[in-house]
C-alpha cells in the first residue's frame, strides 16, 4: 500500500472520529462532564433528581436514573447514588447546596449499575442495602462496572465499586431525625427495596416502577414483580418517585408498569405455547398502547432474550 | 453504539483495503476484512455467490453473548444439500452445519459470540454452488471464553443429553419441531474446562427417513434449542425420532409424539 493510500485512509478515519466527537455535548468535550443535577423538591425536605429515560450513552453519561434524598433534623438520607463516581460527587454537591447537614445513610435500592456506582462519593459506613443486593453486587459488580465504562465512556473515570456495608431489613427505620418505612420486595431484581418517607408520604419505588419508560428486565421475574406492584399500591403514599421517569401524585405509573409486565409475560407464554422461535418473537411489534413508553421496542426485544428461554422450557417440558 | 461501531469498522476496512484490492474482496456485502479467508477455509475451489435468497435473522446487537438467536431461512432456494453457519470473527468460526433431508432447509438455533461479527449461512445446492447470506451482530462479547452454567453445576450430569421436544401443526399441513438437549456445549476456551459438545443430531420420521442431520460445533449455545419445519409429505405418520451423540460418545435418544 502506498504512503498516499495510507494517508487517505487515515484522513477518512480521522474524519469519522471528528463526526463521532461532534455527537458529544459541548460540556463533555471541555472536560467538565457536568450532569447538571437539579434536585426537584417533592415535599418538605424531600428531593428527587430525575434522569432522562434514554439508554446509557457517552452523551448522557449514564444519567438515565432517578435518585433522591431526604433531609431530616439531624442528617440526610440518600436513595441511590447514580451511575458513576462523578454523579455521586455531583449529587453530594447538590445536597450541600440545600443543607449543611451530613449524609448519615445511603440506600442502594437494588444492585443495578445506575443505582450504585456513585457509592464511592459517600462514607463507606453510610452505604446500606439488602443483604441480597450486596451478594448480587459481589457476584456481578465487576462485569456491570466494565459494561458501564464501555457504555458511558469518560463519565465513568475513577469509578470503582464501593459495597454497601450496612444491611437493611423490612420495617420502620428512624434515621437523621426522620422516620422511614422500608419494604423488601422483588421481581425487578431478586431484591428490590422501596422506601417510604412517612412524614411527607413520599414513596421511592425505585425500579419496581417505571413511568412512561419501558421496564427493563435483565434480572426480572415478571410474576413476582407484579405481586410487588400489588403491595406498593396498598401503601398510602402522596408522592410516587419511580426509578425512571417523572414523579407522580397517584398510582398511575404502577398500573402502567403492571400493564406492560402482564402483556410481556402473556406474550412470551403465548409465543412459546405456539412454538414460535426466538427470532420470530423478536420480530413481533409492541402494541400501540405502549408506544408512549420510551424505549418500548428496544426493551421488548431485550426482554425476549432475557425471559423467553424460561417460557420455552415450560412449553417444551410442560406435557 | 451500533452506528459508531459500524463507522469505526468501515474506517478500519477502508484503511486495510487500500488500492490494488481484487474486485472479489469488496464483493462481500457485509464488508468483512476476513471474507477472503472465510472463502478459502470453507469453499476452496468451489463457486461462491452472495445470494439474497439466503436469509439470516439475528439481532443487530446481541443482548446476551451466550445466547444469540439465529434463524436461517432458505425457503426461496431450491435443492439445498448442505448448509454451513459461521461467524467470521468468532474464535471458533464454524458454528454448525446441517443437511436438510426431508425437512425444510431452514434452521433456527442459538449461538455464543465472542465479539462483533458477521454471522453467515452458506447453502450448497445440487449444482455444487455455495449461496451465501448473512448479517452483522454487534456484541460486547465474551460468549466463547466463559464457562457454561453446566460446567459449574453437578445437576446437569444427571440430565446430560436429555431431550425436551414438541411438535406443532403448521398452516401448510406440515409440522414444526422444537427440540432442546441438555448439554453444556463447552468450547474448550474457558480455562480448565475441556471441549465438550454435541457432534451429531439426526431427526427421522417413523419410517426411518432422515429429515435433518445437524452437526453442532462448539459455538452453539448451552442446552441447544433447534427449530425445524417439516413439510407435510415428509412428516409421515407417528412419532419423530431423535438420535445423536456428543464428542465424548454419550448417546442422545428420544422420540417425540405428535
Amino acid at each position: 500500500m502506498s504512503a498516499r493510500a495510507w494517508r487517505t485512509g487515515f484522513a477518512a478515519a480521522l474524519a469519522t472520529l471528528a463526526l463521532l466527537a461532534a455527537g458529544l455535548p459541548a460540556r463533555a468535550q471541555q472536560g467538565g462532564l457536568d450532569y447538571g443535577l437539579a434536585p426537584q423538591r417533592i415535599a418538605d425536605g424531600v428531593y428527587a433528581l430525575i434522569g432522562s429515560t434514554e439508554d446509557f450513552s457517552a452523551t448522557n453519561g449514564g444519567n438515565i436514573v432517578n435518585t433522591g434524598f431526604i433531609v431530616g433534623s439531624e442528617g440526610v438520607v440518600v436513595i441511590d447514588t447514580g451511575p458513576s463516581l462523578r454523579y455521586g460527587e455531583q449529587l453530594r454537591q447538590a445536597i450541600s447546596a440545600i443543607t449543611p447537614l451530613p449524609v448519615v445513610l445511603v440506600i442502594n435500592t437494588h444492585h443495578h449499575p445506575d443505582h450504585v456506582f456513585g457509592n464511592q462519593a459517600f462514607a463507606p459506613a453510610t452505604l446500606a442495602a439488602l443483604p441480597e443486593t450486596r451478594r448480587a453486587l459481589e457476584a456481578e459488580g465487576a462485569d456491570l462496572l466494565e459494561n458501564m465504562y464501555r457504555l458511558n465512556g469518560a463519565w465513568m473515570r475513577g469509578t470503582g465499586m464501593a459495597l454497601p456495608e450496612r444491611m437493611l431489613e423490612a420495617g420502620p427505620l428512624d434515621v437523621g431525625g426522620r422516620r422511614l418505612e422500608l419494604f423488601v420486595l422483588s421481581g425487578h431484581t431478586p431484591a428490590d427495596l422501596a422506601v417510604l418517607d412517612v412524614a411527607s408520604g413520599t414513596l421511592f419505588a425505585a425500579d419496581l416502577v417505571f413511568h412512561d419508560r419501558a421496564p427493563t428486565t435483565p434480572h426480572a421475574d415478571p410474576e413476582r414483580w407484579q405481586q410487588s406492584l400489588d403491595r406498593l399500591e396498598r401503601i398510602p403514599f402522596r408522592h410516587l418517585v419511580p426509578g425512571h421517569g417523572a414523579v407522580a401524585a397517584d398510582a398511575a405509573p404502577i398500573a402502567q408498569t403492571r400493564d406492560y409486565l402482564r402483556w410481556l409475560g402473556q406474550t412470551l407464554r403465548d409465543g412459546a405455547e405456539q412454538g414460535l422461535d426466538m427470532t420470530e418473537m423478536l420480530a413481533l411489534e409492541v402494541p400501540a398502547r405502549f408506544e408512549h413508553l420510551a424505549g418500548a421496542a428496544t426493551e421488548y426485544r431485550r426482554s425476549v432474550i432475557h425471559l423467553y428461554p424460561a417460557a420455552e422450557r415450560a412449553a417444551l417440558q410442560g406435557r | 453504539m451500533t452506528l459508531r461501531g459500524r463507522l469505526a469498522g468501515a474506517a478500519l476496512a477502508l484503511m486495510l483495503a487500500g488500492p490494488g484490492v481484487r474486485a472479489q474482496d469488496t464483493d462481500d456485502p457485509l464488508g468483512s476484512p476476513r471474507w477472503e479467508e472465510m472463502r478459502q477455509t470453507f469453499f476452496p475451489g468451489a463457486e461462491v455467490v452472495f445470494d439474497d435468497r439466503v436469509r439470516v435473522s439475528a439481532p443487530t446487537t446481541a443482548e446476551d453473548a451466550l445466547n444469540v438467536p439465529v434463524a436461517v431461512d432458505l425457503r426461496r432456494l431450491q435443492a439445498v444439500e448442505e448448509v454451513v453457519v459461521f461467524a467470521d470473527f468468532n474464535p471458533i468460526v464454524r458454528a454448525l452445519s446441517y443437511e436438510p433431508g426431508g425437512a425444510h432447509p431452514g434452521l433456527a438455533f442459538r449461538l455464543k459470540l465472542q465479539q462483533s461479527t458477521p454471522v453467515r449461512a452458506a447453502a450448497r445446492t445440487a449444482d455444487g454452488r455455495w449461496h451465501v447470506g448473512g448479517t452483522w451482530v454487534n456484541t460486547t462479547g465474551g460468549g466463547c471464553t466463559l464457562p457454561s452454567t453446566g460446567a459449574g453445576s453437578p445437576e446437569w450430569q444427571q440430565r446430560l443429553n436429555q431431550v425436551s421436544a414438541r411438535l406443532w401443526p403448521r398452516v401448510d399441513g406440515g409440522t414444526r419441531l422444537r427440540l432442546q438437549v441438555v448439554h453444556p456445549m463447552d468450547t474448550g476456551l474457558a480455562a480448565g474446562i475441556p471441549v465438550f459438545h454435541i457432534e451429531t443430531l439426526d431427526i427421522s420420521n417413523a419410517d426411518g427417513e432422515r429429515l435433518m442431520r445437524i452437526r453442532p460445533a462448539e459455538p452453539v449455545a448451552e442446552n441447544p434449542l433447534f427449530t425445524i419445519d417439516i413439510p407435510p409429505a415428509a412428516v409421515g405418520g407417528g412419532s419423530l425420532r431423535i438420535s445423536g451423540r456428543d464428542n465424548n460418545g454419550n448417546p442422545i435418544m428420544a422420540e417425540v409424539a405428535p
